[in-house]
């Protein structure tokens, strides 16, 4: 049976696997002056083992049917949003990011209304930026304009 | 003695100036706030709140981000109390009776009783760690690399053990994050390892994106689209105060639980959620009503509620006296002390006792500040949860992204977090605990640097583990918790990790 038990022990098996392929690149090393590579590959060995247990013993998890995605929508949105402030935040500055993340997640996935969305977006991105980079003087990034 | 009463004195001449209380005093309120808001837990708090303290000097940092450590565990009971909504997991089980008081239009007495409580728990574990600290950092002394790396290796053991649920999942989930701790630069060779190229990489990854991916961005993945919380039962100051037989019934509960929890927090694992579940059943166990449990017994809040805060003292001993995490919590405390160029360890005590003892005192005016604050302003904690959650969680993104990023002014960070929050997302589908990644990320470099100085120590043998005494004593303590994780496959009904795994998961016991 597909449990989530199996799911996840084929994953680490996987991940496992790629660590040892990935340390070939590595001096081992010896026993008595282990390398760079000693290390990850005892940890890797390790992971694969336990990834066996866990599939030996994955029968008794929940089957992988019973796991609900209902919310998978606001997911890949949140994640998308979080994707795009990483590439935006030193090319549009913190404000400007954070402002059109927020007016995207609120206006567009919460689908609230348009004055509640600006008013919201802008006070939390130039509340933050003021709080953080100006009161606590973490640098925060500019962007075009100085904005 | 009269030398931990002289230091004392020191730590409250630092405690008790006005910009050190100040600084304690915003770590109480933040973290309060923090406890309250479901899915911030105190893990992704103080990652998210480490920035501001950067342009703060190394006391005031510490003393405001111990502030929202326990900050968080007081106001975690608020929500478990009044909604049945843990604030954060170690509220789980003060949700039982907390809830069920609230409903008998009892909610004041309860929170009264946890506030109480829970002062009086922070108190005297503070006590025991101003006593226990100094001497075992001193023992610590005689460590040489092959006892660190038993000790490390013991550490990542017991957590698994501890952990509710499977141990196999657990140490699955500790030697994945040790694996994410090897990418970056190697410490003794200077070899750039699984980096591909990003240069931010060889510093290695950051614990801070891999705890605010791992439980913040997580939790707002799998909790966005769900509708307003319920209703919320909001006491009157007047309300507050328990009556005669209450405070009787709560005397003793409290007490234990503050015991209980001293002992169970210097215990790696996550010991806060633990001593609570253990506080719970042995209040249960020894009341002589127990089937008033989970009906409103003011004992099943009063002693979790201790507990848990105990604990929180309880994990502070190990990470200041030997510069070893006992979880994922001082894991992230221990990575911002670095961060303000502090060492935990044995010589934290001796070289910056100015530090080490108004670090003590604050938590004695912490608990003090925290008393005050919770029960008058328990309404205003408890609106915030009023605020509906389509316009929070953009609110907590926003701060998941500005902590992550201002800590190393790096968006490599916000990529790792981003990551980190689709695998904690993926995890929690898949009923696996992320706490042992996030403690692997932070041991690896010393447990990795422990071995191989080891082995270099023994010219390759792994026998040296075994021929020092104090290194063989503890893996054979790791090696004895591995055997008694077999014990459920030999023995009927369930062991106390599986009733705590089904109590997380609000399962009747």
């Amino acid at each position: 049976m597909l449990t989530t038990n199996r799911v996840a022990a084929v994953a680490l098996a996987l991940l496992a696997i790629v660590v040892l392929f990935e340390s070939r690149k590595l001096p081992l090393g010896s026993l008595h002056n282990p390398g760079p590579a000693y290390m990850p590959v005892l940890l890797a060995l390790a992971l694969l083992g336990l990834a066996i247990l866990v599939a030996a013993w994955g029968g008794a998890g929940s089957g992988l049917r019973a796991v609900g995605w209902s919310e998978w929508r606001h997911a890949a949105a949140i994640l998308g949003t979080c994707a795009f402030a990483a590439i935006a935040l030193e090319r549009l500055g913190y404000r400007l990011t954070m402002a059109i993340s927020l007016g995207f997640l609120i206006g567009v996935v919460e689908r609230k209304g348009v004055i509640l969305t600006l008013v919201f977006a802008v006070a939390v991105a130039a509340g933050s930026y003021f709080l953080f980079d100006t009161l606590l003087r973490v640098p925060l990034p500019r962007g075009p304009f100085g904005i | 003695m009269a030398e931990t009463v002289h230091n004392l004195l020191l730590g409250f001449s630092v405690a008790l100036s006005p910009p050190v209380l100040l600084y304690a005093f915003v770590g109480c309120v933040v973290g309060t706030i923090v406890g309250v808001l479901p899915g911030v837990g105190p893990l992704a708090g103080i990652s998210l709140l480490l920035p501001a303290t950067f342009g703060l000097d190394a006391t005031k940092a510490i003393v405001m981000l111990a502030g929202i450590y326990y900050g968080a565990m007081y106001g975690g009971s608020t929500t478990s109390i009044l909604m049945r909504i843990p604030g954060e997991a170690a509220s789980v089980m003060t949700c039982i009776d907390g809830y069920a008081m609230a409903r008998k239009g009892r909610a004041g007495p309860a929170l009264a009783i946890a506030a109480v409580g829970s002062y009086v728990a922070g108190t005297v574990s503070v006590v025991a760690l101003m006593f226990l600290a100094p001497p075992l950092a001193s023992f610590a002394l005689r460590f040489g690399p092959p006892e660190y790396f038993a000790l490390l290796v013991l550490g990542l053991l017991v957590l698994a053990y501890m952990s509710s649920g499977s141990m196999v999942k657990a140490l699955a989930m500790a030697t994945l994050g040790l694996l994410l701790g090897m990418i970056g630069i190697d410490q003794m060779t200077g070899y750039f390892r699984f980096a591909y190229g990003v240069v931010e990489l060889g510093d290695g990854i950051g614990v801070v994106p891999v705890a605010v991916g791992l439980f913040g961005l997580s939790e707002i993945l799998a909790t966005a689209g769900q509708e307003t919380p319920p209703a919320v039962i909001k006491p009157t100051l007047r309300e507050l105060l328990p009556s005669r037989q209450e405070w009787k019934d709560s005397n003793w509960p409290i007490w234990r639980g503050t015991v209980l929890g001293f002992l169970i927090g210097i215990i790696p694992g996550s010991a806060h959620i633990i001593s609570s579940f253990v506080s719970y059943a042995v209040e249960r166990r020894l009341s002589r009503r127990p089937e008033e449990f989970g009906q409103g017994a003011v004992a099943g809040v009063a002693g979790p509620e201790s507990a848990n805060n105990s604990a929180t003292s309880g994990a502070f001993v190990p990470m200041l006296a030997l510069g070893v995490p006992s979880g994922p919590i001082p894991a992230v405390m221990l990575a911002a002390m670095m961060v303000h160029g502090v060492s935990p360890g044995p010589l934290l005590i001796k070289q910056q006792p100015e530090l080490f003892w108004g670090f003590i005192a604050s938590m004695y005016v912490g608990n003090v500040v925290l008393l005050i604050l919770n029960l008058p302003l328990v309404g205003v904690f408890v609106n915030l949860l009023r605020v509906p959650y389509p316009l929070l969680y953009p609110g907590i993104l926003v701060f998941c992204i500005l902590g992550v990023y201002a800590v190393n002014s790096s968006v490599v960070d916000v990529w790792i977090m981003l990551v980190m929050g689709l695998v904690g997302y993926l995890l929690r589908k898949l009923e696996f605990e992320p706490a042992p990644i996030v403690l692997g990320v932070i041991l690896a470099p010393m447990i990795e640097m422990a071995l191989r100085q080891s082995l270099a120590m023994s010219d390759g043998h792994y026998a040296i583990f075994l021929t020092r005494p104090i290194a063989t004593t503890l893996l054979a303590v790791g090696v004895f918790l591995v055997l008694l994780s077999f014990r459920p496959l030999v023995a009927r009904g369930l062991d106390w990790r599986a009733r705590m795994a089904m109590a997380e998961k609000g399962e009747e016991l």
